[in-house]
């Protein structure tokens, strides 16, 4: 039995505050203490494992995996990337979860009330376990733009959210991708919880003609950097790692 | 001028938004898509130890509970063995998602109760689970930890607990049994506030 070895400390200036008074809702779901800082035990440096028998084939292609009558509407897109931990050690085998809204804006929720309409073959989740080196794909619908109440004209930028798990439970982390070039990237108070313009760039997902399909989806390349393993060298393995 | 670090920086957090269930558990969001969703089974079938139930509410700053928080748990099984570290039963995987009601923000799980594992130093941690919250209004999932009430001498000499500068806010960490359930509330800000940590 070996306990794996310590992340790297996680950068809080890096990540957004729990408090940001612009994106509302955080105002009550932040607490007021102080985090207690925690040397990791087995408890956070262990984490669950997925394997293929997990996932079906057409679990990472949203163009397929909700089609009742034929093709969802909108941009075809291929998205993909990889996932790295902070050393750029590739993460293999590691679950990558999306969920994202249509072409218009709506998402597929019973809690969602926005007028643009459901999309009869869009579901808007997928699933992939990334490959031995890091690599992950999926084929989706460029999502819209989406009206939410927080200002009475605020309005979130095209996203995906992603969700990724690495191989420690601290490594746990949720976030949303954004498209290149979109003018309401700057004016939403969500991305701005981060505080420094460098992060946010980092949640920006590059146009990648490399990986489209000529006549047929355009592609978005997605890179995903999750906490780095630290070495335990001088701690208590002398004979190396 | 000194040399540059190559260390990649972590892709930051932000909130999982109010229909995070479309992601990760879209039979709540009112839809089936999966052939199976992960998550609905913590210990599985052939898991020895005592079967207890877990429930509570996320309460947030005014006092209502949050409908649409998402929780993860991570716990050893009744050795206190974790998954990917040692053998475990076949089936127990030590990790769910727990969904509240999106009425009353109720929310429970069936699991069993895990046994003590290795802290850092030597003795063991007493029985605990790991929990990690993620909602809207939350930009970076919170993570804190159950320990059960009638652990009180174990959780005496807990590691963690007594890192835990003023006594009576390790209390917000003890789930209170009540015949095999077991209530653990989580206050996100104020009066009684859960303690979080940053591990």
């Amino acid at each position: 039995m070996t306990q794996p070895p310590d992340l790297y400390q996680r950068d809080r200036e890096w990540h957004p505050p729990a408090y940001v008074q612009n994106y509302k809702t955080s105002v009550s779901r932040s607490p007021q203490n102080a985090l207690l800082s925690l040397e990791p035990t087995l408890s956070e440096v262990a984490g669950p494992t997925f394997g293929h028998s997990d996932i079906a084939s057409l679990d990472n292609d949203l163009i397929r995996n909700y089609a009742k009558t034929g093709d969802p509407i909108g941009e075809r897109i291929i998205l993909h990337g990889r996932v790295q931990d902070e050393n750029g050690k590739p993460v293999p085998n590691t679950l990558v979860e999306i969920w994202q809204a249509n072409a218009g804006g709506r998402y597929r929720h019973k809690k969602d009330t926005y007028l643009a309409a459901i999309d009869p073959n869009f579901g808007g989740c997928g699933r992939t376990l990334t490959d031995e080196n890091g690599f992950y794909r999926f084929r989706t619908i460029k999502p819209g733009a989406y009206p939410w109440r927080n200002w009475i004209n605020s309005w979130r930028p095209a996203h995906i959210h992603v969700s990724v798990f690495g191989s420690s439970f601290a490594q746990r982390l949720i976030t949303q991708l954004y498209f290149e070039g979109d003018p309401l990237i700057a004016k939403c108070p969500i991305v701005n919880t981060i505080p420094d313009q460098r992060a946010i760039k980092q949640l920006v997902a590059a146009l990648d003609l490399n990986t489209t399909v000529p006549l047929d989806s355009i592609a978005y390349k997605f890179d995903i950097v999750l906490r780095g393993h630290r070495s335990t060298y001088f701690e208590n393995r002398p004979e190396g790692n | 001028m000194v040399q540059k670090l190559d260390y990649l920086k972590e892709t930051p957090s932000q909130t999982a938004g109010p229909y995070v269930h479309i992601g990760l558990a879209p039979g709540d969001a009112g839809f089936d898509i999966y052939r199976q969703e992960l998550g609905r089974d913590i210990a599985g079938p052939e898991a020895t130890g005592e079967r207890i139930k877990i429930q509570g509410q996320v309460l947030d700053g005014t006092g209502a509970p949050v409908k649409d928080v998402l929780i993860e748990v991570w716990q050893a099984n009744a050795a206190g063995i974790y998954p990917g570290i040692g053998d475990v039963e076949t089936g127990f995987r030590g990790w769910g998602r727990v969904i509240p009601d999106f009425e009353t923000g109720e929310w429970s799980f069936a699991t069993v109760k895990p046994a003590p594992v290795p802290g850092r130093g030597p003795g063991l941690m007493a029985p605990h689970i790991n929990f990690w919250l993620v909602a809207r209004g939350i930009n970076v999932g919170l993570n804190t930890r159950l320990y059960f009430s009638d652990e009180t001498a174990a959780n005496e000499t807990d590691p963690i607990l007594n890192l835990i500068e003023q006594a009576d806010r390790r209390d917000t960490l003890v789930a209170r049994r009540d015949g095999s359930v077991y209530r653990f509330d989580i206050r996100l800000q104020g009066d009684k506030e859960t303690v979080f940590f940053d591990v």
